[in-house]
């Protein structure tokens, strides 16, 4: 597999697939990050969390079209509106969803599942019937179009690096959300021990609205992310779905910093395969590597001891 | 491992005419008397083609109903036994004399136009019927023995066990889709003509595979009613219910939520190839993840505890689809969704739950008055539904 290509080729090769992997790492860190909120913490299987990501991207195609019709100024920097607008509707959403639906189910988490998974096929079919079937893109702004050449041979494209970038704020913000804040340990308590967090005053039933809330809200901005890499049709977010929930099983699902790390090894690996081998054969592999890892460690790479 | 004592081994209690026996021979006539003769067979091989997705529920009751595994991957056993199926078949349609004009004759058409040159070795087997019988079969148990002991010895079940056999049902369609030359691809394997020099395609054929598949789920419908009424179908449930206890008596919970799941993989795959000789092609669309997770709704719908209220289930949900997809298409994806909703939150133990709660209490009734109360003391409701 390596044969013909000269070893700064080699070297250019990994670099550019390894860049290409970090534009996917970034929108599986953005998804998995709201899912590890509300599966690792709150133990709810959201099947629809690729509903709201592509949610958010829609959000942004009207945000898009409504910016560049009417108020053309704004348009350089409608991204952060549109990124403001997808939290507040996803997250909106998910709040709604987990006041008439997930709050009743919370004993039954395969039931959860099954009911998450109406919702993602409602959602789909009201994505189709109001933006049609054909995927849609958005136009960028002038100064995310080009790329930087770093090398004559590396070049690296200017929205990849902002996704990147976007990436890492959002991960510090949850990170000071969830660790560093009174409301993150109010969540933590909330789901390491319910009845205890109940007992010592901490509405636990508002935490979990507002925690479900907080995990689509997040899965809304990864949507307006990923609208900067790829198009967005009604069944997009499903073909992320399984991928993600396999990128936080396989990090450790209480652990944030696992899922970062198993969605960098995941997106990787996806990436720097499909360049010599075709991109089944690589997706096949990758996947299959990662249940097998699975299968001899169920835990996940990262683990939380907590004391049940 | 099954343990199973003497006395309930075909003993009198399996044979005793009661409520579930009934049921089966209420089926049995509807299936065998009652559609044949009021369908035309273009709605009754639609039928049989919905019927074999009833084996997959079937499947679901015991691993998912009874033994609290929820499966969201049986459209890999379902897709595997009718891949195995199918390549028997394409390959007998695929003679030296029918394939003439390919540049490789006696290769499956799909091979030819992928630039194969020869059979590949894990087609060879597929010459022989009775192999493809079998390996319809044992591959799908084969596999799900794997799975199952990987991740059953080592104590993962619940969701995690849902999404890695979710992972399963993506690999595998991917694989399928991927490796054109050796599977057909997104196409899957089509044109496929005759078993064993018999066309299947001819509407007598259909007549006789209708009937075949009937007798046959009729008859994995009394296999799973002996499997649940056994001991092993009781631990089953102790295990769905307390799995700790059940490991405390002494029992290896692991071999039996592994055999329970290599069953539900079988079943699966009897249907798939019925599926496959009913329908006359099998590709990855009945593979993957929405396929596999609709089957699921089948066995909900028509309530998870029960195997009857499955069969009836899988009927009902495939007729509402066809009739749906044929005048509103667009309605079907949300009937779908609320279908998910609605049976998880409204009513969890499906259409046999209804019949349960509303009907049986009349029928007991009426039955009881008819027979001067001497049926009253008959236990009607099977102990599994009490049970719930």
């Amino acid at each position: 597999m390596f044969e013909g290509y000269s070893l700064a080729e080699l070297g250019s090769i990994f670099a550019m697939q390894g860049f290409a992997g970090l534009i996917l790492f970034s929108v599986f860190v953005l998804m998995a990050l709201g899912l590890a909120i509300i599966f690792g913490q709150m133990g709810v299987i959201n099947m629809a969390h690729g509903e709201f990501m592509i949610l958010g991207a829609y959000v942004t195609y009207l945000c898009s079209n409504f910016i560049s019709s009417y108020a053309p100024a704004l348009f350089p920097a409608y991204f952060f509106i549109a990124m403001a607008l997808a939290f507040v509707a996803s997250g909106a959403l998910g709040m709604l969803v987990e006041w008439g639906m997930i709050r009743f189910l919370y004993r039954r988490p395969l039931d959860t599942l099954l009911a998450t998974w109406g919702l993602s096929l409602i959602l789909q079919q009201v994505f189709r019937s109001v933006f049609g079937a054909r995927e849609v893109g958005v136009v960028l702004p002038d100064w995310l179009m080009g790329s930087v050449a770093v090398t004559d041979t590396i070049e690296v494209p200017i929205n990849g690096l902002f996704v990147m970038g976007l990436t890492i704020a959002i991960t510090v913000v949850i990170y000071a959300v969830m660790f560093r804040s009174r409301w993150g340990q109010g969540v933590r308590a909330v789901m390491q021990n319910r009845v205890m967090a109940g007992a010592v005053g901490i509405n636990t039933e508002k935490v979990d609205r507002y925690t479900f809330g907080l995990g689509c809200g997040i899965a809304g901005v990864a949507g307006s992310a990923f609208t900067m890499v790829g198009s967005t049709g009604p069944t997009s977010g499903q073909l992320y779905i399984v991928d993600t929930f396999l990128v936080v099983v396989f990090g450790g699902a209480q652990s944030l910093i696992g899922t970062i790390a198993s969605a960098f090894t995941i997106s990787q690996a996806q990436s720097t395969m499909e360049f010599f081998l075709s991109g089944s054969t690589a997706k096949v592999l990758t996947l299959l590597t990662v249940v097998v890892i699975l299968m001899l460690r169920p835990q996940g790479l990262f683990v939380l001891k907590v004391r049940r | 491992m099954t343990r199973t004592p003497q006395s309930n081994l075909f003993g009198r209690s399996f044979w005793r005419i009661d409520g579930d026996i009934a049921g089966i021979l209420l089926l049995a006539a509807l299936l065998v008397i009652v559609l044949p003769l009021g369908l035309d067979i273009f709605r009754l091989n639609m039928v049989g083609k919905y019927l074999t997705y009833a084996f997959v529920a079937l499947g679901l009751v015991l691993c998912w109903g009874s033994a609290g595994i929820l499966s969201l991957g049986q459209g890999i056993f379902f897709g595997i036994g009718g891949y195995c199926m199918a390549m028997f078949l394409k390959l007998e349609a695929s003679s030296p004399e029918a394939t003439k004009i390919q540049s490789t004759p006696g290769i499956p058409d799909f091979m030819d136009w992928n630039q194969l040159k020869a059979l590949p070795w894990f087609w060879e087997p597929f010459h022989s019927l009775s192999f493809s019988i079998v390996a319809v079969v044992a591959v799908p148990a084969l596999l799900a023995f794997i799975v199952g002991l990987a991740m059953f010895k080592r104590r993962v079940g619940g969701v995690y066990f849902a999404i890695i056999t979710q992972a399963f049902a993506a690999i595998l369609t991917i694989l399928i889709v991927g490796q054109q030359g050796y599977t057909g691809g997104i196409n899957g394997i089509t044109d496929l003509r005759t078993l064993k020099g018999w066309d299947i395609r001819t509407d007598d054929a259909k007549l006789v595979l209708y009937f075949v598949n009937a007798a046959l789920l009729i008859g994995c419908l009394l296999l799973c009613l002996y499997v649940r009424r056994s001991k092993l179908g009781r631990i089953l449930v102790a295990l769905r219910d307390k799995e700790d206890r059940v490991r405390f008596s002494g029992y290896d919970v692991a071999n039996f939520k592994i055999f329970v799941f290599c069953f539900a993989a079988a079943l699966s795959a009897v249907g798939g190839a019925m599926f496959t000789l009913q329908v006359g092609f099998m590709s990855p669309s009945f593979v993957g993840i929405v396929p596999s997770i609709e089957m699921v709704i089948y066995c909900a719908v028509g309530g998870r505890l029960s195997l009857l209220g499955a069969v009836y289930g899988t009927l009902l949900v495939n007729w509402a689809k066809t009739m749906l997809s044929e005048s509103f298409p667009e309605l079907w994806l949300f009937a779908m969704g609320a279908l998910f909703i609605g049976v998880v939150m409204v009513f969890p133990n499906g259409l046999a739950g209804l019949y349960q709660q509303f009907i049986a209490p009349h029928l007991r009734r009426l039955t009881a008055r008819r027979s001067g109360g001497a049926a009253a003391g008959a236990p009607i409701i099977p102990p599994h539904t009490a049970a719930d």
